[in-house]
């Protein structure tokens, strides 16, 4: 596909998807939403990429060992955070029983582990699409 | 609200049996959209806006867009 105003556009309304995105994954733990939901944003975000400039500037931009990476990398952390509950003497992700600082409700970091847990649903969420994405559309 | 809610019930069941009927694949797949985008309005109505959300992304944008990539190395018609 090559059309000029659909470059454009997408060239556009790119930065805003992935906004929207990340404000999705960081509020996660105070708002509707949360890591799936905003890695599922993300994803859509750089499928667009994919369908308006085609395959081969897209796997330069992310190629294939890179996303791999980032996915296997994503589960590792979430795994990661799981032992640090053990670690400080609770069960697999245990949160307030490990004793981390809890916060208040109105500042945007708070509740513990769960904003970085999140934060690795979402990043794994996101590379999972792109990969499945490539993985069906790439040439033989 | 409840006429708009029986309105999108009946065309949310109608969607179902269209996607079941149809043999052209695309178009089944377009008709399997608007299901999720009327389905993620519904979840809003039930008061489960994280679900919604997901669906609309997912349901509505990357299912579409995998499935249409699916039928594009694939037949058309069934």
């Amino acid at each position: 596909m090559d059309d000029l105003i659909v470059k454009i556009i997408t060239r556009t309304i790119i930065p805003f998807i992935q906004v929207y995105g990340i404000f999705v994954i960081m509020h996660g733990h105070i708002s509707p939403g949360g890591g799936f939901s905003g890695g599922a944003i993300l994803g859509a975000s750089l499928i667009l990429y994919t369908l308006a400039y085609g395959y081969k500037d897209a796997a330069k931009k992310m190629p294939h060992k890179v996303s791999v990476m980032v996915e296997s990398g994503a589960i590792l952390w979430f795994m990661a955070i799981g032992l640090v509950g053990i670690i400080m003497g609770g069960n697999f992700l245990s949160n307030k029983a490990a004793g981390f600082y809890m916060g208040n409700l109105s500042m945007l970091f708070n509740a513990g582990l769960i904003p970085l847990v999140t934060l690795g649903i979402g990043i794994k969420v996101a590379s999972t699409m792109v990969t499945l994405f490539h993985t069906i559309i790439e040439e033989d | 609200m409840q006429l708009l809610n029986i309105i999108l019930v009946v065309f949310l069941i109608v969607c179902a049996i269209a996607v079941e009927r149809t043999k052209d694949l695309l178009g089944a797949v377009i008709i399997f959209a608007a299901y999720s985008l009327v389905m993620a309005v519904l979840w809003l109505f039930l008061r489960a806006p994280d679900i919604a959300l997901t669906e609309a992304a997912i349901g509505a944008g990357v299912t579409t867009i995998l499935f249409v990539g699916v039928i594009s190395r694939t037949r058309r018609m069934e």
